[in-house]
Parts: C-alpha cells; sequence; structure tokens
C-alpha cells in the first residue's frame, strides 16, 4: 500500500524542514510544495484564483526538487501570489509543474514569514519502503 | 555539544585537534553552559569546515553558534588564494551582508514615552514589513545597477541618507569590486520593488533606550549615554541576495568535482578562489553586499522622517553599520606575515579591535562598534571590537543571541497576542502584521543574548559597551 499524499514540517535549529509524502514522486514534490507554503500560511486558506507554470531540470532529483522549491519562491516574490495546489510532471531531468493560488493579502493570510531559499540541509528524495517517496529539505526564513 | 572531546584551552576557548580531513583544528568559544548547549552539529560544521582547502589558523566556532547550512551559523573561517584557498556561498549564506544599524537620536526616554503608540504607528506605516509588501521606490535596470555598485552611497546620491552617514558604515557605504553584471536577472527582478523593506523571520526596527553603560569612554565616543533612544535596524539584502545565495550554492555544489573538491557536506558549495566561478560569485555577493547597504540606509532615512516629524528637536546621528553574513577580502598577520585572505563571517560581525586603520577615525581608539541584536523582549548590546580578537578569530565576534527552540516548537508553546499582550505589560509596544510570526520569535525561544555578550568578552573577542532595551518593536 503507497504512502497516502501527506506533508510535515520537521524540526531545524534556526530554521524549518519541510517534506513531501505521496504515492508518486511528483506527488511527493507536490506535497513538498504544500509544506513550503505551510512555513508562510496555511495552504488550504487559499483560492486557486490563477495559475504559474514553473519548469526547471537538473542533474539530480535531489538539486530538482531544491530548483522547483526555488521556482516557487520566486514566482512568490515578484507576483506576490501565494500557492496551494500544484500539478507535477516530471520525466527524466525535467520537472514542469502549475501553481494555482492567489495574490498575498497580509491583512487576511498573516504570512507568518518569509521563505528565503530551499536549501541542500537534510535535503532528500527516496522511495519509501512501503511505497511511495518522500521529497524533503530545510528552508531558509 | 559532548565537550569530552575538546581541550579547554582558558575559560571560554575549546579546542579540536585536526583528526581525519582537518587541515587545520575547529575553536570553539564560550563558557561551558553556552558550549554544553550547543547543537552536536556545530561542531561538526566547524569540523567540516576545517576540511575546505586552503583555510588558514582554524575553523572557529562563536558563543551564539548554532546549526546552519554548510557552516555552522556563528562561524568564521578565511581562506588564502595562495594556498588553493575557496570561497563558499553556502559560508556567507542566503540573506548577504544581514546586518545591524543604530542611530543615537539624543532623545531622552521621557519625551518619547508619552508617544510610544503613535511612533508605533508611524513606524509600522513607514516602513513596510513582511512577506508580500513592497517599497515606495521601484527601480529601472539602469538604477538597480548604479544601486549594486554604490551601495549607501547610492542610495545617499539618491536623497534616501544623510552623507554624514557613510563614515559610519563599513567599507564606507560602498563594496568595492561589485560586479552587476554578475546578478543575474532573476535576482535584479525580485528586488526591483523590495527597497527599502525589512523582510521578516527575525529582522526588526526597534527604538530602544540604553539601559546601562558598561564603559564609560567607549559609551561616549560611540555618543551613547544612559536613558537615552537610538533606533536600531536590523535586515539584510532581501530577494536579491537570496536569489544570488540559492544560485550559486547550487552551481558551486554542482561544480565541485570538477574543481578537484570532494565535500563533506553538499552546502558547504564552494569553488577555488582563483576560478571563474569564484570570481563571479565574489562580485555578485559584493553587489549584494551593495545592496543590503543601500536597503539600510533607506530604511534609516524613512524612520528619520517619522522620527523628525514627531520629535523635532532629535538630533540623529549613524552610530554605526555592522555587516555579520559576509566574506571579505583582508589583511591579517599569519606567524609574522601578513596575508590577503578571504574571510567568511556567517552570523558573525566584525570586530576591529583599538587602533585599527580601518575603524572611523573618531571612534578608532575604543575599537570598531560591534552591534547585536537580541530577541524582541530582552534587549540588544553594544560591544566594542577587542585588540585581541585579530588574534583570536580573525577581529570577529558574535552576531545575536542564535536560537535555542526551533519555530514549530515556539508556535506549540507561544501565542503571538500573549507575546504582545506580555510585552506591552513589561513596557515593549510591538507592531507585526502576524501573530503566528510573533509566537515563532519569541523572546524564550533564543538563547539569553546577555550570556552570549559576556561570553564574547571572556574570549577576548569584544567588549561591552552598552546594554539596549525595546520601547517600541517594529517586527517583520
Amino acid at each position: 500500500m503507497p504512502a497516502e499524499a501527506r506533508f510535515e514540517h520537521f524540526v531545524h535549529g534556526a530554521d524549518i524542514g519541510i517534506r513531501g509524502i505521496g504515492p508518486t514522486l511528483e506527488e511527493a514534490f507536490a506535497q513538498a510544495a504544500r509544506a513550503l507554503t505551510a512555513v508562510m500560511v496555511d495552504p488550504a486558506t487559499l483560492q486557486p484564483r490563477q495559475t504559474v507554470e514553473v519548469a526547471c531540470s537538473a542533474p539530480d532529483r535531489e538539486t530538482l526538487l531544491v530548483d522547483f522549491l526555488n521556482a516557487l519562491l520566486f514566482e512568490t516574490a515578484t507576483r506576490h501570489m501565494l500557492f496551494g495546489r500544484f500539478d507535477v510532471r516530471i520525466e527524466g531531468d525535467r520537472l514542469e509543474a502549475r501553481a494555482s493560488g492567489e495574490p498575498i493579502d497580509a491583512a487576511r493570510h498573516e504570512p507568518a514569514v518569509e521563505v528565503k531559499g530551499a536549501t541542500m540541509t537534510e535535503l532528500a528524495v527516496r522511495p519509501l519502503p512501503e511505497g511511495g517517496w518522500l521529497a524533503q529539505c530545510v528552508v531558509d526564513v | 555539544m559532548d565537550t569530552s572531546r575538546l581541550t579547554r584551552v582558558d575559560e571560554a576557548t575549546w579546542r579540536l585537534e585536526p583528526e581525519g580531513a582537518m587541515r587545520v583544528p575547529a575553536i570553539v568559544y564560550g563558557t561551558e553552559d553556552l558550549v554544553r548547549e550547543m547543537d552536536e552539529k556545530v561542531l561538526e560544521q566547524t569540523r567540516n569546515v576545517a576540511c575546505l582547502p586552503g583555510i588558514v589558523k582554524a575553523a572557529y566556532a562563536l558563543p551564539d553558534a548554532h546549526w546552519g547550512y554548510g557552516f555552522p551559523i556563528g562561524g568564521v573561517a578565511a581562506f588564502d588564494p595562495d594556498a588553493g584557498g575557496v570561497v563558499s556561498a553556502g559560508g556567507v549564506g542566503f540573506d548577504i551582508s544581514c546586518g545591524v544599524r543604530t542611530i543615537t537620536t539624543g532623545l531622552d526616554r521621557s519625551e518619547v514615552a508619552p508617544l510610544v503608540e503613535k511612533l508605533a504607528d508611524a513606524l509600522y506605516a513607514a516602513v513596510p514589513v513582511g512577506l508580500g509588501r513592497t517599497g515606495q521606490i521601484k527601480l529601472s535596470d539602469a538604477e538597480l545597477d548604479a544601486m549594486l555598485a554604490g551601495g549607501a552611497r547610492w542610495a545617499v546620491s539618491m536623497g534616501w541618507g544623510d552623507p554624514a552617514d557613510l563614515e559610519r558604515i563599513e567599507e564606507k557605504g560602498q563594496m568595492a569590486g561589485a560586479d552587476p553584471a554578475a546578478v543575474s536577472r532573476k535576482a535584479k527582478e525580485r528586488q526591483r520593488a523590495e527597497m527599502g523593506t525589512l523582510g521578516s523571520g527575525n529582522h526588526y526596527l526597534e527604538i530602544q533606550e540604553v539601559a546601562e553603560i558598561f564603559d564609560a569612554e567607549a559609551a561616549r565616543v560611540f555618543g551613547l549615554a544612559k536613558g537615552q533612544v537610538v533606533v536600531t535596524i536590523h535586515c539584510g539584502s532581501r530577494g536579491l541576495g537570496h536569489q544570488i545565495g540559492t544560485e550559486f550554492l547550487r552551481e558551486m555544489a554542482l561544480a565541485a568535482p570538477a574543481h578537484g573538491i570532494e565535500l563533506p557536506d553538499r552546502e558547504l558549495a564552494c569553488a577555488p578562489l582563483r576560478s571563474a566561478l569564484a570570481q563571479r560569485y565574489l562580485g555578485a555577493m559584493r553587489a549584494a553586499i551593495n545592496c543590503a547597504l543601500a536597503n539600510r540606509e533607506i530604511i534609516d532615512h524613512l524612520a528619520r522622517g517619522v522620527l523628525r516629524r514627531m520629535f523635532p528637536q532629535a538630533r540623529m546621528a549613524l552610530l554605526f553599520d555592522v555587516s555579520h553574513n559576509t566574506c571579505k577580502l583582508e589583511r591579517h598577520r599569519i606567524d609574522g606575515e601578513e596575508k590577503a585572505l578571504f574571510v567568511h563571517r556567517k552570523g558573525a560581525t566584525r570586530a576591529f579591535g583599538p587602533g585599527h586603520p580601518e575603524v572611523p577615525e573618531p571612534l578608532r581608539a575604543v575599537g570598531q562598534p560591534v552591534l547585536i541584536g537580541g530577541s524582541m523582549g530582552t534587549g540588544s548590546w553594544v560591544l566594542a571590537g577587542a585588540a585581541t580578537s585579530e588574534q583570536k578569530s580573525f577581529a570577529s565576534a558574535v552576531h545575536g543571541a542564535g536560537r535555542a527552540m526551533s519555530r514549530h516548537e515556539a508556535t506549540r508553546q507561544y501565542r503571538g497576542d500573549q507575546i504582545v499582550a506580555e510585552l506591552r505589560s513589561r513596557g515593549v509596544v510591538v507592531r507585526a502584521p502576524s501573530m503566528r510570526g510573533v509566537a515563532e520569535e519569541a523572546p524564550a525561544a533564543y538563547k539569553d543574548v546577555d550570556a552570549v555578550v559576556l561570553a564574547a568578552e571572556r574570549a577576548g573577542l569584544a567588549r561591552r559597551v552598552a546594554h539596549l532595551v525595546p520601547i517600541v518593536c517594529i517586527k517583520g
């Protein structure tokens, strides 16, 4: 029975670790992206009003995860948007994703922090023994 | 940290001799309590830094050290380009040139006290804070490049700052060797609308009172008097620095095998100083230093505007501006020989001692001001670089309290509104866009900053000059 899609945070001294788990590699990445959003706001409160496409490629899966999360942070920083839903496709070394969300409303969303970047600390992308995938790293806040 | 593997050199110095791939010893500064409280990861990361090519003398962890990215936060390491030395994007960090500046106002607390709520509102309205808030300033491509080359000097030339400030900023407000062309389009795009914004996390703008003087002569030279009010700003290079850090960390990690560097941890990503990649990083990183210097200058300008309107009698002057996430080319004496070294300070403040030629002349006799940010409720410190800091830590001292509790744990234990109410009862007015953000920055989530600065003094890095307590805290 492959792992059910979910995300969680884990402890890192000064910052925070994000972890996505899913039945497929793509779903684990999408859950990691939700975990990233959850550092800032509760992703369930975000309406999918606008969709943004991001694409990246990297020589290994771990770097691809960091690139994907940093691409989302770039969109958040420049479009002033937060994303709650993610549709991820990975083929070989290339990732394409659609991220849906809404413009930041500081009064309503009350974002807790701004994430500076996804890091290579505690970075891992691996299949789980019970089936499914895990994708995680620490983010700098 | 398990101290059984360390040799205690003196009251506040601990040493691990080279073992395995370590090229130099690891030295940890701190009192026994602070060192025991440190995460094991601090020693592991300091040992890893000691393995990097071209490292000189030792890898250092300071009394506020905690688990960082590759390098510990609160870490210092110097590299010799003539000995295959490297520059590390991880050794500078994501918030390039994050730092602290303190402005004296000549105001007494009694003048400010009746108006603190109004002052807090006015500052909160004037300085954009938190995620998604942009500044009033939007830069064109040419202006962005001018800012990246000019730093605080550029901000002053645009009318956002006092020319007299420049003497009181490291590098006189303008980092030489910046290369705006080495900064990616994405990094510039992230910064276009972020000038003059504070950011979030542990960044803040505070109105503080000088609560206690520890060194009367240095305080006099620094313009600090008990009961007087100062403004302190803690922030960095915003989205531009974060993007540069992200991009070069990736590039250096992937290029390490081609440079013949074996990384014990990917986050130690570095490149030989004589490589094209390192030179490009140095150009971009120095541009990010200028971005941080310009950003603090603009925020300072916004804050002074508020104070001037409310307190026409205020006489504001910059005490000093320090950066605590940098890599700088400096001259240091090693075994009697002067060498040009690339000194990484990750969560560490430069702390030149008395007489150092780079300390502005009016301050030189007492040493460089070292500005230490505390957590919201506990206050901050002004120190002065110690004469012994040069030989102890390449003239470096601590940068802040350092976290003692994770953000996750802080939000489990505290509620933002309760913290705001409790601080108010202690005379600290807080304005913040997010109560969860306040909970994550709960005062108790940080180490005891008083213990950290005392340890820095005992270790001979810097000496205490004044203790500052907050009156108003604008939290990012």
